[in-house]
């Protein structure tokens, strides 16, 4: 397989927006996240329990939400980048059944002392429901090569 | 609302329960407090069956062939895949809320996650405070865990911030 590209710093500007990331969550796929990551928190696939917690019904863990925003970055960065940081704030609940939509933009890019050409570029993240809510809230630092 | 959803705890689970200001104060008692080492071997099909999970088809994570071709030399793990690797840090029950949700995650990586490596995570609490969200008053609990590897480097540092209500 032909590997993919790996972005420059000298092709990325501050005000870029990556390639929006779309996901269709299911309670199997929450099922099988738990199985995957060890978190079998109930509020993330049995109803009842979930509503007994005051839950509107099973939601989505917050890690998987940040591991899309990872997925989203890299995928934009190409496979040399090397994700340095990654934040996510959950502002919101989002439940099964719907559309889930990440995005980002470049807000700054900072070439490296080096002067080799590679450096570090800052990105506001997001993930948002069906209704345009930003539920997730974050930001990453990825280092491109020269 | 507070007044209420003490009534609902205490019918429900009929134990002693806490105000928010008693469990902060209890919390806090708690601050530094350090949870075991928790050392698990990396794992490929751990991995794969991880961004399986996520939906994430990019072949650096489960494809040995691409991945070489990489300045990596091979497969690696996505991000957020030290997240599987458990903490463990136990408080006493702070008597308050009915729910645990995660209110934030953020990692700083100092290198990626390779099948092979064997990483230890360690949490210790870090914060303990009481807000006022929309939806009524939370009891916030911040860990820090910090990743390190066979060879005690430091791998990565974790921040979840949990949200009890």
């Amino acid at each position: 397989m032909l590997v993919s590209r790996t972005l420059r710093l000298s092709e990325v500007h501050v005000g870029d927006e990556l390639p929006p990331l779309t996901k269709h969550p299911t309670t199997r796929q929450l099922v099988q996240y738990a199985g995957a990551s060890g978190d079998f928190y109930e509020i993330h696939y049995e109803k009842p329990f979930a509503e007994a917690a005051g839950l509107p019904g099973v939601i989505l863990h917050g890690l998987l939400k940040a591991g899309w925003l990872g997925e989203l970055v890299q995928t934009w960065a190409g496979p040399n980048a090397f994700v340095r940081h990654i934040e996510a704030s959950y502002r919101g609940i989002d439940q099964p059944g719907r559309p889930y939509v990440l995005g980002g933009r470049v807000v700054s890019t900072e070439a490296s002392t080096d002067s080799d050409g590679s450096g570090v570029v800052e990105l506001e993240l997001w993930g948002q429901d069906e209704t345009g809510r930003r539920t997730t809230i974050g930001k990453a630092r990825v280092e491109l090569e020269a | 609302m507070r007044r209420r959803r003490r009534r609902h705890s205490q019918r429900k689970f009929g134990k002693r329960v806490a105000t928010l200001e008693e469990a902060v104060a209890e919390g806090q008692r708690h601050v530094g407090m350090t949870g075991p080492a928790n050392s698990r071997v990396i794992e490929a099909g751990a991995i794969r069956r991880f961004v399986e999970a996520l939906g994430d088809s990019n072949p650096l994570y489960t494809d040995p062939e691409y991945a070489r071709q990489t300045r990596w030399g091979g497969i690696i793990a996505p991000p957020t895949f030290l997240c599987t690797i458990q903490a463990p840090l136990t408080l006493p029950d702070l008597g308050f809320g009915r729910v645990n949700l995660n209110g934030g995650n953020s990692y700083k990586w100092h290198r990626p996650v390779r099948p092979g490596d064997v990483i230890t995570a360690q949490a210790t609490l870090v914060e303990v405070r009481g807000a006022q969200s929309s939806s009524g008053v939370l009891l916030i609990l911040v860990r820090e865990i910090r990743y390190t590897d066979q060879d005690g480097r430091l791998v990565a540092e974790g921040r979840s911030t949990g949200l009890r209500r």
